[in-house]
């Protein structure tokens, strides 16, 4: 991985951006006049200011976002798992409550954007003077950590234990408060540095890819194979930009109604409305196909071969002109394309005996040339040995009885039979109208929410019954 | 040695002309511009998909997810050492694939729904059946030397696998060896999208480049250049013509295989963290990008534009996907949960 986002001291870090958005919402908290509202943190005697509880925290976001409750939790929630702001009560559950827990933000100094990588030796720091306050203080997993530690870097050992001492006298002269608020600051920061056994580690970044284009050496063998492949590119067919722009445009445009995610669709989406009828009318095998599935065989010939209800329709139409064996032909090429290669060389002999040897029962009309050569092929039978006659098939279809076929009765018959399923409508609003499309404009969203003023309250409480409902 | 410094520039110096001039051919076909050709299109608004389902299951990052064929089922791997099939309809999980490494990168579904398959950083593929009774290995794929970042099957027989030791491979299931082998990339391969007709594929890569392959001749036939930095995911646009490329440099780019050339880049001020994933709406208009600021954002791939936002996750979005029926799009995420949007 290169550029971008880059932390200080050069290190890569993909969340930075996460981190940079964070803490310019943790500033924003902090503003004197705007900011959030500061409680006292009572520990038995000791008065320690610049606490707030998590309720203050949701409804400070709410306010300042304009956002609803479910998404203030969740940024929240993202402040205090990425260590801007922890909890003081039960500092080891990194959540954010929405009730009177005390939080507290994080100091700069120990942001995880500016004191990253967290290095060895502060943690080991850190744990010796844990280990040294108090004997029996450090948990299992920490404990287990610190021997590692000094194993790994014993030849610093001295230096650890002395900065750990120095740094605790140093503490043992300020006052009470700044002093345990320092040290769960600490807390906080190593928590989410060194998580414990079990809990997530938020910071992972995941693979280093190795930057190394020396696994490929770049001899004089690369550069000739280079060469060629360069040369076969050079005599690439090209199509001037605009035809194929708009190919896209047309595409695009002719899939519109096709496409659930911009049109919705009947009779009614089900991750939406959970019924599944959309699925059950739209089988691989169905007495009466939808309408659009068969608008969409018309509109390219892979289409209709795609579709198996297509292809049976289409084959039922050739039997009628007595050219079905072209079709039988092509699949059966597909069959060995795609097969098993052990049954290669049996399915070429049939493909031979039925459709291509003289008086064959399903002979196919192949020009001489293709015929010769995939004859001579045949005796060395592999994947791809009908690949020319299957394409000479291929567009004999699809220029002459494809086009034929769509302007068909067959055809047009089954255009009209095609199914066109009525939209349900949800059954919680049976009076409010719901839309197909999972887009509205703007403006459509507007007026609905005028609308659904007072059904706002029932409108929520569906929503969550229904995500419940959903979850694994 | 200096005999064969001077062999390799010359060598080194014919390749350049040679780009030059597919450069030159590419430039005289390029006669209109896709933001002025989409001018007529409708525009699409502001995209707005809601969180219809979240599934949980997984312990820990999702690294990759793929549909089913049927567009109801879904595999997802994740780092705490397994598969899951589920039913996204229900949210059921359907079958648990326990893997023998946990370091797993990428997973497949097969066109029959009978196999998946999965690799990462064990450098091998492994393919299981899952409808049998529990599910079985039906094979191990082993002889790339470098991890496995993407595998597609082609059919119950065949299977095309992207790694990091710069190849890509089409293996034949029934043998369990390699078929052909793609090299040409001098980076990591890192994604890669099979064709409609499965005549071709595309790949990229590390090297920034993205790679047209023919799948029989096992032959390079194009390179694509114009991205700054590693291509994290690619798929093709639905009509075959086309294939759209996501990178660590935060942009998303179309190419036209017709045209040969780059047609669009996806790209926005305010988004600066890389591309981890992307998938398409089943019409092409939309494009679903997964972005390490834990976002997916969505593109209108015909004007260019951002039109929308899918945020929910709490860290990476590393995998999305459009079933074939195009219901919806579903994220996955490495804060282990799989979000399906409509």
């Amino acid at each position: 991985m290169t550029i971008n986002t880059m932390a200080k001291g050069g290190w890569h870090r993909d969340q930075m951006s996460c981190f940079r958005k964070m803490e310019k919402v943790i500033v924003a908290m902090q503003d004197p006049d705007m900011g959030m509202k500061m409680r006292n943190q009572r520990l038995l005697i000791t008065v320690i200011p610049h606490a707030m509880t998590g309720r203050d925290i949701i409804d400070w976001l709410m306010k300042k976002y304009n956002i609803c409750e479910e998404e203030s939790l969740h940024i929240s929630g993202l402040l205090v798992k990425y260590g801007y702001i922890y909890p003081l009560k039960e500092p080891r559950s990194l959540v954010l409550r929405p009730d009177e827990s005390p939080y507290r933000f994080q100091t700069p100094y120990f942001w995880t954007s500016t004191r990253w990588p967290a290095s060895e030796l502060d943690y080991a720091i850190y744990l010796a003077k844990k280990n040294i306050r108090k004997q029996g203080e450090l948990m299992e997993y920490e404990k287990e950590r610190y021997s590692v530690l000094h194993k790994r870097i014993n030849h610093t050992w001295d230096f650890v234990v002395m900065q750990a001492r120095e740094q605790l006298r140093a503490s043992k002269q300020r006052r009470k408060a700044d002093r345990i608020v320092l040290e769960c600051q600490e807390q906080a920061y190593w928590l989410i540095n060194r998580p414990p056994p079990g809990a997530r580690n938020v910071l992972d970044m995941g693979l280093e890819r190795p930057n190394n284009t020396a696994r490929v050496t770049l001899n004089s063998e690369h550069y000739k194979n280079e060469i060629d492949t360069c040369k076969r590119a050079l005599g690439r067919n090209r199509v001037k930009s605009s035809i194929c722009l708009e190919g896209f445009m047309k595409y695009s445009e002719q899939y519109q109604n096709h496409d659930p995610i911009m049109q919705g669709c009947l009779p009614s989406n089900p991750w939406i409305s959970d019924d599944s009828a959309h699925w059950t009318i739209n089988l691989e095998t169905v007495p009466t196909p939808t309408r659009l599935r068969v608008e969409r065989w018309s509109f390219s010939f892979m289409e209709l071969l795609n579709d198996e209800m297509g292809r049976r329709e289409f084959m039922t139409y050739l039997e009628k002109e007595f050219s079905g064996e072209n079709l039988a032909f092509w699949q059966a090429c597909e069959d060995i394309k795609h097969g098993e290669s052990s049954k290669i060389v049996e399915k070429v002999e049939e493909i031979y005996r039925n459709f291509l040897a003289p008086g064959a029962p399903r002979w196919v009309n192949i020009d001489s040339k293709t015929m010769d050569k995939t004859l001579l092929g045949i005796r060395h039978p592999h994947r791809f040995v009908m690949e020319d006659a299957q394409m000479h098939i291929y567009f004999l279809i699809k220029k002459d009885s494809y086009p034929r076929y769509l302007k068909s009765d067959l055809y047009k018959n089954m255009l009209a039979k095609g199914i066109v399923p009525q939209e349900t409508k949800k059954s919680v609003f049976p009076f409010m109208r719901r839309q197909r499309h999972s887009s509205p404009s703007p403006a459509q969203v507007a007026t609905q929410a005028t609308e659904e003023g007072g059904n706002t309250k029932g409108a929520g409480q569906a929503g969550t019954n229904s995500a419940a409902g959903s979850n694994v | 040695m200096a005999a064969e410094k001077a062999e390799i520039d010359a060598l080194k110096k014919e390749c350049d002309g040679l780009r030059t001039q597919i450069e030159a051919a590419r430039k005289a076909v390029n006669d209109g511009n896709m933001s002025s050709a989409a001018g007529s299109a409708t525009d699409v608004g502001r995209v707005q998909l809601k969180l219809r389902k979240s599934l949980k299951g997984h312990l820990a990052k999702i690294y990759s997810m793929h549909w089913s064929s049927d567009s109801r089922s879904m595999v997802s791997a994740s780092q705490d050492g397994k598969l899951l099939v589920w039913d996204t309809h229900t949210g059921n999980k359907l079958v648990a694939v326990p893997l023998k490494s946990a370091w797993v990168m990428s997973v497949a579904f097969a066109p029959s729904g009978n196999l998946v398959a999965s690799g990462g950083l064990d450098n091998m593929c492994t393919v299981y059946n899952i409808k049998a009774a529990s599910p079985k290995t039906l094979r191990e794929l082993d002889a790339h030397t470098g991890y496995l970042s993407c595998c597609r099957f082609l059919s119950d027989n065949e299977i095309l696998t992207a790694s990091g030791d710069t190849t890509c491979c089409l293996w034949d299931l029934e043998t369990g060896k390699q078929k052909i082998i793609f090299t040409n990339h001098i980076g990591d391969c890192m994604s890669l999208a099979l064709s409609n007709d499965e005549n071709t594929f595309v790949s990229g890569a590390c090297d920034s480049l993205a790679k047209l392959w023919d799948l029989r001749e096992g032959t390079c036939k194009q390179t694509f250049s114009g991205h700054t930095s590693d291509i994290n995911a690619i798929q093709f646009f639905p009509n075959g013509n086309a294939f759209v490329t996501g990178s660590d440099d935060c942009s998303c780019k179309m190419y036209d295989l017709r045209s040969d050339q780059e047609v669009i880049t996806y790209q926005d001020a305010s988004l600066n963290a890389g591309v981890t994933s992307l998938t398409l709406s089943n019409s092409g208009r939309l494009i679903f990008a997964g972005y390490d600021d834990f976002n997916c954002h969505i593109w209108d791939s015909l004007k260019g534009e951002k039109v929308g936002v899918l945020s929910g996750h709490d860290n990476r979005v590393s995998c999305t996907g459009v079933p074939a029926d195009g219901m919806g799009v579903c994220t996955g995420s490495w804060d282990s949960f799989l979000k399906l949007w409509n």
